[in-house]
Formats: structure tokens, sequence, C-alpha cells
């Protein structure tokens, strides 16, 4: 985020359309790059909350699984916050994925697929 | 086959980014450097290379021709008037299309090798058997794109097929820049670019009216404005591809005048 951005945000004015361009190309490379298409994408998101579900209980509402990519990787990232353990307790940083626990402490992050480059036909 | 020959795909995915202007500059550039350089039109279709080198009017046969074994190479050849370092090896009849094969497209980009030090083969738009036929003759490549997300989506299809197809190394050209735009942030910027598509940069090229005159008269603006901006980035790419280290211009000291600081500043990242 540039000092414009947030002036822009500050006078709830549009943003500058560079980053939006930037936002929007982000998202679409991610989807070209894997082939995969949004049905399959949601199918996946609901299965994958499923299985959590089955040994937490998450947020179904909130549940995102998406796809980023950086340096021409793509991954899967699926960000579940976890309401409490079905044990009743919420003891999220011995379970979870610790690698970026200090970003989002009430939150699950799951790195799935590890990368792949895109293949096209 | 010579092999110090660089054969180098100039493609872009998207059409009408400048691939022909970059690849009839470079042509330009190269030559003047003193390496011999063959140009090939590959885009059989919609051919245009000939015009932006003012050498339409000298075809006499094509690489249908050659192809065919109704003429030698050289006779097919058109020499650049100016520099005599270059030459063109124009694109044949659209109905090529029909039956080329990749291997005819390996056997023309052989026999330039010979000859040549350079071979730039100008690759037609799209990812079908026009730009695949041309990227299995090729070595390395060229991805020409703009600052554009439509530019910049096909340019990421291309690089991916060049990536499967272990064509390396695989350089990025940013054309069309302009340097206000970007100052505003209207535009995605050089690092935007660079990161989404993730490839090594071999220049920029700022946007420039003199383009278009120079296309009017089928001269290169390489050839005689050299003081042009986007000829100056032009001669820059030609130097770095041969392993000159000239640093890229900086977008943002483009522009003068009130305001320039201002701009920016507002550029930068906070996070």
């Amino acid at each position: 985020m540039t000092l414009r951005d947030i002036i822009n945000k500050l006078l709830r004015r549009q943003p500058a359309s560079a980053s939006t361009a930037r936002e929007r190309l982000q998202l679409v490379l991610a989807h070209d790059r894997s082939d995969l298409s949004t049905d399959l994408l949601d199918k996946m998101r609901r299965e994958i909350l499923e299985v959590v579900a089955r040994y937490v209980e998450i947020d179904m509402e909130e549940g995102a699984v998406s796809l980023e990519t950086e340096d021409r990787m793509t991954a899967l990232v699926a960000n579940l916050p976890i309401k409490r353990t079905l044990n009743g307790q919420i003891k999220l940083n011995e379970t979870v994925n610790q690698e970026k626990k200090e970003e989002k402490p009430e939150e699950m992050e799951a790195d799935f697929i590890d990368s792949k480059e895109s293949t096209p036909n | 086959m010579a092999s110090d020959t660089r054969v180098i795909l100039i493609c872009s995915g998207k059409g009408g980014v400048g691939k022909t202007t970059l690849t009839a500059n470079l042509g330009i550039s190269l030559a003047r450097q003193g390496k011999t350089t063959a140009v090939l039109d590959a885009d059989f279709g919609l051919r245009n290379l000939d015009l932006l080198l003012g050498l339409e009017n000298r075809i006499v046969y094509t690489a249908q021709e050659v192809l065919e074994e109704e003429c030698r190479l050289d006779q097919a050849l058109v020499k650049h008037k100016q520099e005599s370092n270059l030459s063109l090896l124009p694109a044949g009849n659209p109905r090529m299309l029909d039956w080329l094969k990749p291997d005819d497209m390996q056997r023309i980009v052989e026999m330039l090798s010979d000859q040549f030090k350079y071979v730039l083969i100008d690759c037609p738009a799209g990812v079908e058997d026009g730009f695949k036929n041309a990227m299995y003759a090729s070595k390395e490549a060229i991805v020409v794109t703009n600052p554009e997300v439509s530019a910049v989506r096909d340019a990421d299809r291309v690089i991916g097929l060049l990536n499967t197809n272990g064509i390396k190394p695989v350089q990025l050209v940013l054309n069309r820049v302009r340097p206000k735009m970007m100052a505003n942030q209207e535009m995605l910027s050089i690092n935007d670019v660079k990161d989404i598509l993730a490839l090594p940069l071999l220049g920029l090229v700022l946007e420039d009216e003199q383009v278009i005159v120079s296309t009017n008269r089928g001269e290169p603006l390489t050839l005689n404005s050299t003081n042009a901006p986007a000829a100056k980035c032009y001669l820059n790419i030609a130097r770095r591809l041969e392993g000159e280290d000239i640093p890229l211009i900086d977008p943002a000291k483009e522009i003068s005048g009130f305001g320039a600081k201002f701009k920016r500043l507002m550029q930068t990242k906070i996070f």
C-alpha cells in the first residue's frame, strides 16, 4: 500500500486504479495458472470445510479457501477461523499450523497444494 | 547449424502490444552494433514486419518459396538499404498456415543460423499453431507486454507455454510505459508487472508518439531518430542482449516540472 492509497482511503475516495489492476490480475492469474474452475474450487472448499469440521468447530460462514499466487507459484490457502475444538477448549497454538500463528492466532491457516507451475495444454 | 547463433522469439500473446515494432528496432540496433541479424516474419496471417522496415516494395520471394525450394534463401532475403547487416525473410502467403509444420519453421531457422549471428522471430499473436511453430524453432524468448491487465494476463499464458517447452532464457520487455500515469498510480508499475510475471526485465520502452511517425515512414526509430525517448530504450535493450550492463531508466525521473517530487512521495510504499 502506498501513501496515495492511504490518503485515498482516508478521504473515502476510490483507490488509484493500479492497485485494483494488480489485485484483479493476481486473482485471475491464480485461476489461469491452476486450471481450476470456480465450481471445482467451491466443491473443494466445501469438502475441506467438512473434513475440518469433523475435528474442530469452525465458522462456516467465515471460512475462505482461495488460490494465491506469487512468483509463478500457486498455493491453495485455507483460512478457517476456529470457534473451539470439539472437546470445548480453544487451544490453537499447539494444534494448528505454526507458521503463521503470530499473524493470526485465532485462525487456522493451511497451505495445501505445495506449488505448481501453470500447466498449459 | 552455427551453434552460437541466438534465435530469439519475440512474442506477447496479445496482439498490438509492440512485437513487430520491437523486432524491427532490435534488428536495426543489433545490425548497427555490427551483428549480422535476420528478422523472420512468422506472422503469416497478418504480416507487417516488411512495412515497418520499409522493405515492402522489395520483396520478391518469401519463406514460402524457400520452403518449397523454388528459390534459394539468399534470393528471398531482403537486405536493408541502410543497415547492410540486417536482412528480412518475409512471411509467405497466409495460406501457408494450412500446411506449415514445426519442422518447416525449424528448417528455415537452421538455414538462417548458418549466416547470421542473431535470428529474431516476429511471432504472431495468440497461443495457437502459429505461435507454437515459431516457439519450437526458437532457443530463447522475449515476451513483450504493456502495463495493462489484458496484456499481462496473456503474457502470463505465453510464459507458461515457453516454460513447459524449455525455452530459456525468457526475458521481459515492458512496452508503452507512461511515466505520468505510473506516477499517479493509474497504471501498473514496473515492479507490479515484473513481480506478477516473475521474469527478468530486459528493458522498458516509453510510450512515444514518434513510434507512429516512424512506422508511417517505414523507418524504425532507431534508424534515424536515435534521440527519441523510445529509440533510446530500444537501443538499450539491444545492448543488454549483447551482455552490456545498462541500468534501466526510472520512469519517475522521466516526469519533470511541478508536482513531480510530490508524485514520487505519494508512491512511497508504506506496507
